[in-house]
């Protein structure tokens, strides 16, 4: 039974290569289903938008499906559906898009376009329960690095810095191809620096002098992603074997320390003693730690989501979408389109 | 019995097209020409469709849709949209090809009496093809759908009279154009009414005609 104060929503995510299917009641998950074209990109060494495209139409039917049957609903019993508007890429949103207007348009229920970066941060209240308000958030994925001041996720999300070139994802993604290992390339990475040392005492970009106070919130990977790949060729230049290991834990020892470092500087000097990690590079077991290590530290209450919704899910759409909801937020309408670089201020379309 | 609700859509063409049909004839219908906004305006467009009809979306017995080939973006708002109705509804989904669908309409309207082919804009100066002949009220599709430059069709078929946006675009390789440009949601009603009836098979696979432009990490050291 849906009641007005734990509405059943289905949320659609299609922004890259996963499509993915949550649904939710109120703030309790019910369903997190997924299907990854990763594989399919792999033999690419890089998202292909139209393989991406492709898979999304083939798995939509099947995964809402999918969702509907393990949650025990029809969909008929949904009171909204949430759809990831943007950012992302266009192709791969549009199957998203169209998919969940043909959905709510046949139930006559109302539809939310959301922001995929405001679903990030909001996915934790299915875990964690309601955000404090205003709570600070690290959003580190393969296309995103930045902090947020979000005083209320369904609509005042503000951008305090990101990233002046590379994602945090993406610098583990080009890290772990100079490495040798797999596309995706962070679990790799995570999986690798297990086993090893930190020995080598990489570049923390915008961490240093003049840089600080001009990019305080800003991060910058490129420099590191380049050390990391001048290293790695003088040693093959000279004959000397290249400790996969030890890179990888000093590689990714830089870019946590960064990362958890700005992050908890941010949360002192707005005053903001919460912070929330999201993206697929949350899942990452070294930032995990340092971040823990420093809130406590710090006095400041972290929460971050379990690994499986940290990456992209439809999980975190649905529960941004309960929370539109739950807020009174108005509805987008059927007349919306995707928007591949819908800004993190835009909450929902 | 209750009676047939179809509703048939399109957007493989540069048109977002939607009718509803009850078996014989066209109840309401819309199109509209945006060739680059079918995520917009696909849904309101059925929206209004259904409500010219009076009919709600819980009314509809089938869906059909165009299957293309068409510019591959557009045409997956059009193929994903009718597969989640068909689902949420528990009705069927209906599959037709696009070209067939232009062709149909090209005879229901008299615009042909001979042999002809229908080529639609498939972008990259190409065009997608397929050639027909009216047989009886309808028309028989002689060659499979393909994609190509212009230039590159055969002679006899570059002399035919021709269907679609290519003689329009590239009329120096198709001189001869019949002035139907997109496909209309209500001969795809109409055709895919007939095919229902005469229990054809009909899938609704995508037909896109060409791989995904990408380049595998082993074609690239290959190069
Ligand atoms: N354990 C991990 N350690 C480090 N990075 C990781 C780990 N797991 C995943 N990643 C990285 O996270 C990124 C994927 O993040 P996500 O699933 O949020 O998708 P995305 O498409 O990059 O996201 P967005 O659209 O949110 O920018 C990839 O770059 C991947 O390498």
């Amino acid at each position: 039974m849906s009641t007005a104060d734990q509405p059943l929503v289905l949320g659609i995510e299609t922004s890259c290569d996963e499509t993915g299917v949550g649904i939710v009641r109120g703030e309790r998950l019910l369903v997190d289903a997924i299907a990854s074209s990763v594989e399919e990109h792999a033999r690419f060494g890089g998202v292909v938008p139209e393989v991406a495209s492709r898979a999304h139409l083939e798995a939509m039917v099947p995964t809402i499906e999918r969702a509907c049957r393990v949650a025990g609903i029809r969909p008929s019993d949904l009171d909204a559906v949430a759809v990831t508007s943007g950012p992302g890429l266009a192709g791969a949103l549009m199957v998203g898009v169209a998919a969940a207007k043909a959905l709510a348009l046949s139930l006559g229920r109302p539809l939310y376009g959301v922001n995929h970066l405001g679903a990030h941060v909001a996915v934790d209240i299915v875990e964690h329960g309601p955000l404090p308000e205003p709570t600070l958030a690290l959003l580190v994925s393969g296309g995103h690095s930045s902090l947020l001041l979000v005083p209320d996720v369904t609509a005042d999300v503000q951008p305090l810095g990101s990233t002046i070139d590379d994602a945090a994802g993406e610098a583990f993604d080009k890290v772990a191809r100079v490495l040798g290992l797999p596309f995706p390339g962070g679990p790799h990475i995570d999986r690798v620096a297990a086993d090893g040392h930190v020995t080598i005492d990489f570049p923390r970009g915008l961490t240093t002098g003049r840089e600080v106070e001009r990019h305080r919130y800003d991060f910058s990977f490129s420099g590191l992603k380049t050390a990391v790949a001048r290293w790695v060729a003088a040693r093959e230049a000279s004959g000397e074997p290249v400790a996969v290991a030890d890179v990888a834990a000093s590689f990714q020892e830089a870019v946590t320390d960064v990362l958890t470092r700005k992050a908890v500087d941010a949360c002192r000097r707005e005053g903001v003693p919460h912070l929330q990690i999201g993206g697929g590079v949350a899942a990452n077991s070294r930032l995990r730690a340092m971040a823990a290590q420093r809130c406590e530290a710090a006095g400041i209450g972290l929460r971050v989501p379990r690994p499986g919704l940290c990456t992209d899910n439809g999980a975190m759409v649905a529960a941004l979408g309960a929370q539109m909801v739950l807020r009174g937020r108005p509805a987008s309408g059927l007349a919306f389109t995707a928007d591949s670089s819908q800004p993190v201020t835009e909450v929902s379309v | 019995m209750t009676r047939m609700r179809l509703l048939a859509l399109d957007t493989s063409t540069s048109a977002i097209t939607v009718a509803v049909h009850d078996g014989s004839d066209v109840l309401s219908s819309g199109s509209v020409v945006d060739a680059r906004r079918h995520t917009e305006r696909l849904a309101p467009l059925v929206e209004d469709v259904l409500r010219t009809a009076e009919c709600g979306a819980d009314d509809l017995t089938d869906i059909a849709v165009g299957t293309g080939p068409g510019p591959f973006t557009g045409l997956r708002v059009g193929l994903v949209s009718a597969r989640v109705l068909a689902w949420s509804l528990g009705i069927p989904v209906h599959g037709v090809c696009s070209l067939d669908a232009l062709a149909h309409g090209a005879v229901e309207r008299g615009l042909v009496d001979e042999r002809f082919v229908v080529a639609t804009d498939a972008r990259r100066k190409e065009v997608y093809w397929a050639t027909y002949e009216p047989h009886g009220s309808s028309a028989r599709r002689l060659t499979d759908p393909a994609v190509c430059h212009p230039a590159a069709l055969p002679q006899d078929v570059r002399a035919l009279a021709a269907v679609g946006r290519g003689p329009a675009l590239y009329p120096e390789s198709l001189p001869r154009a019949v002035h139907l440009f997109d496909v209309d949601a209500e001969s795809l009603a109409d055709l895919a009414v007939r095919r229902i009836s005469s229990g054809e098979p009909m899938p609704v696979d995508a037909l896109y005609l060409r791989r995904p432009d990408a380049l595998t990490t082993a074609e690239r050291g290959a190069r």
